[in-house]
């Protein structure tokens, strides 16, 4: 099995793959856990994983100067079906729109908008950073068997989905943050599963064994 | 509901463990992947390397030990130390740590937080404030191991940095490190409702209610300790179980 995680120069790819390779490991997985910016490693991927951290904008914008990763990503994810996981601001891209410093337009895979997180009660800090205990909807593969019930977030920005149907799970944090979001083979956490200790482990290993 | 982090720190130099860390299984005191495995698994919500090697020459030590616990650790991992530059921030993001504290740096040269938060994101650009008491209801920003006075008031200056870019603080009495008499917590108080950002109280835990008081009030959202830990006075654990009963949200 090959599994891409998608290098577009967002930051710190390493927990992901130690992560990722850890879990197939112990799943007697035979998996390539590749790290890389070539768009002909998405398009013969298994399965894909797009990160992300720093500022929504910065980000689609290092994705999109990967010529044809978008169009790779489009043909595995949407037109093959492959599993998709996107984590963090790779999991806001799979919005229409990010809001942060303008405007920019998401893979639009999930309808809904990146929005600044503003709690109502005006002692709560931004970032949303810590642990926080996940609020799930409903079964799905890859939320089962977690072990655990918080994850770790750090974000100020969070994606509002217009089709409740797509939110799997919420947090609380002075009013409800949109934690996972999924329809189809693609599920996309706001958390850290590569620094959410068992339970992020968890999640990792019902990914690469999930068949949607 | 979001929860209340504890964090042990463990101070590294020239890639050991100063003073070591006491407990029991442990194979390699002096080693802070050991320790880092060790805090893993005891439930810690995050950990912190604070790196005081003096010689610039040994400092590739530390991003060893940085990647060799991120291979390992699957949990939040802040790293600082003679943190300067932007290759410096750089170099600690690629070997694994989420996040990256500034010192001294952004004393001497505010314009390197906003630097480094444009380059990498608010939410790994961590300001590491030093303050002391100068007068009642008064800190000020000291640098060099709390020696060398700047004048620089500290709640202008956390206000500042936030502004500049910092996604949290990370904030040490100066007067309280090392004493085990609890946290400043006029000053830490003062600090976390002066910015929207987190901040982490640091300096002089003794007990498990100065962790309590940390909180409670001194208004963090995340309380940082070393000796307790180390020395096997208290376990995370125990730690964790105390906060809770206290009333404080807290990962069980």
């Amino acid at each position: 099995m090959k599994v891409t995680i998608v290098d577009y120069g967002s930051g710190n790819l390493r927990s992901a793959q130690k992560a990722f390779e850890r879990m197939a490991r112990e799943a007697d997985l035979t998996a390539d856990i590749l790290v890389t910016p070539d768009p002909e490693e998405v398009l013969s991927a298994d399965r894909v994983v797009l990160p992300g951290v720093g500022a929504f904008g910065d980000c689609r914008q290092g994705l999109g100067k990967l010529t044809g990763m978008i169009e790779a990503l489009e043909e595995t994810v949407i037109k093959k079906g492959r599993p998709f996981l996107g984590i963090c601001v790779g999991m806001q891209l799979m919005a229409s729109a990010g809001h942060e410093h303008g405007t920019h337009p998401g893979l639009g895979w999930i309808k809904g908008d990146v929005v600044p997180i503003e709690p109502a009660d005006e002692n709560l800090k931004v970032p949303h950073m810590g642990w926080n205990e996940l609020h799930i909807y409903g079964a799905h593969p890859v939320l089962e068997d977690l072990g655990a019930t918080h994850a770790y977030f750090v974000h100020s920005y969070h994606l509002k989905a217009a089709n409740p149907g797509e939110v799997l799970a919420e947090v609380d944090y002075g009013g409800r943050l949109t934690a996972v979001v999924a329809r189809d083979n693609m599920i996309g956490t706001q958390f850290h599963p590569e620094k959410s200790q068992t339970l992020g482990l968890s999640l990792i290993r019902n990914f690469l064994h999930w068949k949607p | 509901m979001l929860k209340v982090r504890i964090i042990p720190c463990l101070d590294v130099k020239d890639g050991r463990v100063v003073k070591g860390v006491n407990f029991v299984g442990l194979r390699d005191a002096g080693d802070p992947v050991e320790a880092a495995k060790a805090y893993d698994a005891a439930g810690a919500d995050e950990l912190c390397f604070l790196d005081i090697t003096a010689s610039h020459e040994k400092r590739g030590t530390l991003i060893d030990v940085v990647r060799r616990t991120a291979e390992q650790c699957f949990m939040p991992l802040t790293v600082g130390g003679g943190v300067r530059t932007v290759d410096d921030v750089r170099r600690l993001l690629l070997a694994g740590a989420d996040k990256v504290s500034i010192n001294t740096a952004a004393v001497t040269n505010p314009d390197f937080v906003r630097e480094a938060a444009e380059k990498f994101g608010s939410q790994c650009i961590v300001v590491a404030i030093d303050a002391k008491t100068v007068a009642p209801g008064k800190w000020e920003i000291f640098t060099h191991g709390g020696r060398e006075r700047t004048g620089i008031d500290a709640v202008a200056f956390a206000k500042k940095v936030v502004a500049l870019g910092a996604g949290e603080i990370l904030l040490t009495s100066m007067d309280r490190d090392g004493t085990r008499e609890g946290f400043n917590l006029p000053l830490t108080r003062a600090i976390s409702d002066a910015v929207r950002v987190p901040v982490i109280a640091s300096g002089g835990v003794g007990t498990l209610d100065h962790l309590v008081e940390g909180v409670t009030e001194g208004h963090a959202s995340a309380v940082l300790a070393a000796s307790i830990f180390h020395f096997g006075d208290h376990t995370i654990g125990e730690a964790k179980v105390h906060m809770s009963k206290a009333g404080i949200p807290m990962r069980l």
